[in-house]
């Protein structure tokens, strides 16, 4: 599936270098792995010992706290939409990115459209791997609104500060 | 009146092309119903029992003349020549075509109105005291608050999926018209012991079929603090509400749930982050700026003088008008509930009406009330003659605010796709009853609250007589709740016992009222003989119809 990744402000496509393995398949011999918050668990030591970069997803329900500092020994964190009305990801993409202050990729999994791309980017993903949307679908979702009322970890200004900038 | 910058203009059209292009992809297949669906409720728009409902935003209940008239413009132009106020303040259009939606918003937008999160799991318009700004009575005009809750809860990245609904009213007075204590959050402004002005804030109350009362979360949170006190709760809601089962999803239940200490607890940890990273500090010259806008008009200096005039006057002033801050002045409320017409439904012609007599009278101003009445916020009481009988040509002259045939009620099986029973015919019956404005002064304040389904959009547990629509067996039936309260003495009310049939309910809450008229102590409003005697003595009344028939039958 294609990776579409944000790199200075615009959508890209760029090349995946993970692969997702389920918890009873063997790791790959080389390569990225991302694996789920129980098996990083179990297997800390053997994946964050592999020559390869590590990722761990996270369902809906997982907190990204339990990571610990751990986290910043990651490269890929993905954070499951179960459904593309469960929000609770947006929040814990802002957990990652302000209280935790992980500065690798946060990727979007599961079912999430195309009108929650832009709040995606604003609380911190970076990465989706999609093939229902493309560069532009990025673009001109990230386009609609030009100003936004909230701080967010997008470090994008906000109206109130664009007043008092004038 | 708050009035858009070229931000908010911009911030307006950009969402109103936005919602332009998910009605397109819809229409094209790009996305399925089920996707289309919340998109379409985040900016209000509903598919009821007959034809899509459109629900528009009112922040804090303020309208200026030219918003009224283009609503009185759009109820004519789109829909059937009325509209219905809610008790979120807001306006709903019954009859609406989905194809009209982006053109009605265009409209609005130059009007500097939007639908924005009038529904859908987000949070809601922001709701606020009717008479803010006019009344003595508060420590300070609460709507400059809300306008900065409304800005940074637009299109809140975070916030826009959440589990549930998330309402948000704010007050500023001790006495409570705003139904604080039934929101999910609500902010109360409060002097601490110092005599300096902050926010207390509550969450956790809601109707619907559980209902519950606000508890607090914070006593006094500091003015710089505030967004980042609202941000914590939303993010502790977000993150740890339940999800598997809708019924359980507000933030009430999580609440009550891990309880309200547990629940600070985690609230103060979020808060103490957010405010370490400062971005949402609320500097003291933003609040300055936008209080500016909600500046007090210029009154003239005149003195307290309230006119007399005839019985019919009298009884109208009596209820209706309430003091204003400056001499010479009031508050009139028009009511929307003129015996035998629809709690809260207004004409076009009405509409337009009102918004002559607020510019005439009012200073350009009318306020929409939870109680789902309009509000003349600023008129000179040598001019409350001349407002009375323009409103008695519009037959918007109802002497009842707070009185019995003051009912609230949801427009219910006649409308909402989610409705059990009918409210409307119930809330007119009732009224036709105590039509008798003699016989509705005698009662004194009695809140009649109704909702056509467990939902509570007709806030029947904050009644002091609560009246719910069930369905049995494809068939109408009515409960009764006594003793709720939505003011500062929030109770929710009990409820009496079996149904009554839809020919038999207005009877039942004469029985009510006339046992309570017979046993009432001086000064007693129906509320406190309710809570002195019990339900007792009024379920032995009230089923006096079924036991007859049961022993006659």
């Amino acid at each position: 599936m294609p990776l579409i990744r944000v790199e200075g402000g615009k959508a890209v496509v760029a090349d995946d270098g993970f692969v997702s393995v389920a918890d009873d398949a063997a790791l790959p011999a080389s390569g990225g792995a991302i694996v789920s918050l129980k098996r990083f668990q179990a297997e800390r030591e053997t994946l964050l010992g592999r020559n390869a970069p590590t990722g761990v997803r996270l369902t809906a329900a997982e907190n990204p706290e339990a990571l610990g500092d751990d986290v910043h020994r990651l490269s890929v964190v993905t954070l499951e939409f179960p459904a593309f009305n469960d929000g609770r990801a947006f929040s814990w993409a802002r957990i990652l990115r302000t209280r935790m202050g992980y500065k690798g990729e946060v990727r979007a999994a599961g079912h999430y459209i195309y009108d929650q791309l832009n709040y995606q980017r604003r609380v911190g993903f970076d990465a989706w791997a999609t093939d229902r949307y493309g560069v532009a679908d990025f673009e001109k979702a990230f386009a609609e609104i030009t100003n936004v009322y909230q701080p967010s970890t997008d470090g994008k200004k906000t109206i109130r500060e664009l007043r008092t900038a004038k | 009146m708050y009035r858009y910058d070229e931000f908010d203009a911009k911030f307006v059209a950009e969402r109103v092309a936005q919602f332009r292009g998910q009605v397109e992809r819809r229409l094209a297949g790009a996305i399925t119903e089920d996707e289309f669906k919340p998109l379409r409720l985040m900016n209000g728009l509903y598919l009821q029992l007959h034809a899509y409902m459109l629900r528009i935003a009112v922040p804090y209940g303020t309208l200026s003349s030219k918003q009224l008239r283009k609503l009185a413009h759009i109820a004519r132009v789109y829909d059937k020549g009325f509209g219905h106020f809610t008790t979120r303040t807001n306006l709903q259009f019954n009859w609406i075509k989905l194809v009209d939606v982006p053109d009605i918003l265009s409209e609005l937008a130059s009007v500097e109105m939007h639908c924005i999160q009038t529904s859908g799991n987000c949070i809601r318009n922001v709701t606020a005291d009717q008479f803010a700004g006019a009344t003595p009575e508060e420590i300070e005009d609460p709507r400059p608050l809300a306008e900065i809750i409304r800005q940074w809860s637009s299109l809140h990245p975070e916030f826009v999926f959440l589990a549930r609904k998330f309402k948000i009213a704010v007050g500023a007075t001790e006495h409570d018209r705003a139904a604080l204590l039934y929101h999910d959050m609500a902010v109360d402004i409060v002097r601490n012991a110092e005599g300096r002005v902050g926010y207390k804030v509550v969450a956790g109350g809601g109707m619907g079929r559980t209902p519950y009362i606000a508890q607090t979360m914070s006593e006094f949170v500091e003015r710089e603090d505030i967004l980042a006190y609202l941000e914590a709760v939303l993010r502790v809601y977000n993150q740890d509400s339940r999800r598997d089962n809708k019924h359980k999803q507000r933030i009430k239940i999580l609440i009550n749930a891990i309880g309200v200490e547990e629940m600070r607890r985690r609230v103060d940890r979020e808060f103490a982050e957010i405010k370490r990273t400062g971005s949402l500090q609320l500097p003291a010259e933003e609040l300055a700026r936008i209080t500016a806008y909600f500046a007090p008009p210029q009154f003239e200096a005149l003195p307290d003088n309230m006119p007399f005039g005839d019985k019919a006057f009298e009884d109208w002033k009596k209820t209706n008008v309430a003091r204003h801050r400056a001499p010479g002045y009031a508050i009139a409320t028009i009511s929307l509930k003129t015996v035998g017409q629809i709690p809260g439904d207004a004409s076009a012609d009405q509409m337009d009406m009102i918004a002559d007599l607020v510019d005439e009278y009012s200073l350009g101003e009318v306020r929409v009330s939870h109680e789902q009445n309009l509000v003349l916020p600023h008129v000179r009481q040598r001019d409350l003659p001349a407002i009375f009988s323009r409103l008695q040509a519009l037959d918007l002259a109802a002497p009842n605010s707070g009185l019995i045939t003051d009912i609230i009620a949801c427009p219910g099986l006649d409308y909402c796709d989610l409705a059990n029973a009918r409210s409307i015919p119930i809330a007119q019956d009732i009224a036709k009853k105590f039509a008798d404005i003699g016989r509705q002064q005698e009662i004194g304040e009695l809140k009649i609250k109704i909702s056509g389904c467990i939902n509570a959009c007709g806030h029947h547990h904050a009644g002091h007589i609560g009246i719910l629509g069930v369905d049995k067996k494809g068939v109408e039936f009515y409960q009764l709740q006594l003793g709720g309260s939505g003011a500062e003495d929030a109770s929710i009310g009990d409820i009496m016992g079996p149904g009554f049939g839809e020919h038999e309910i207005a009877n039942a809450v004469e029985r009510v009222v006339n046992h309570y008229l017979a046993v009432r102590k001086d000064g007693e409003r129906f509320l406190d003989t309710y809570r002195r005697v019990g339900m007792e003595p009024f379920k032995n009344v009230a089923y006096q119809e079924q036991m007859y028939a049961a022993h006659t039958g």
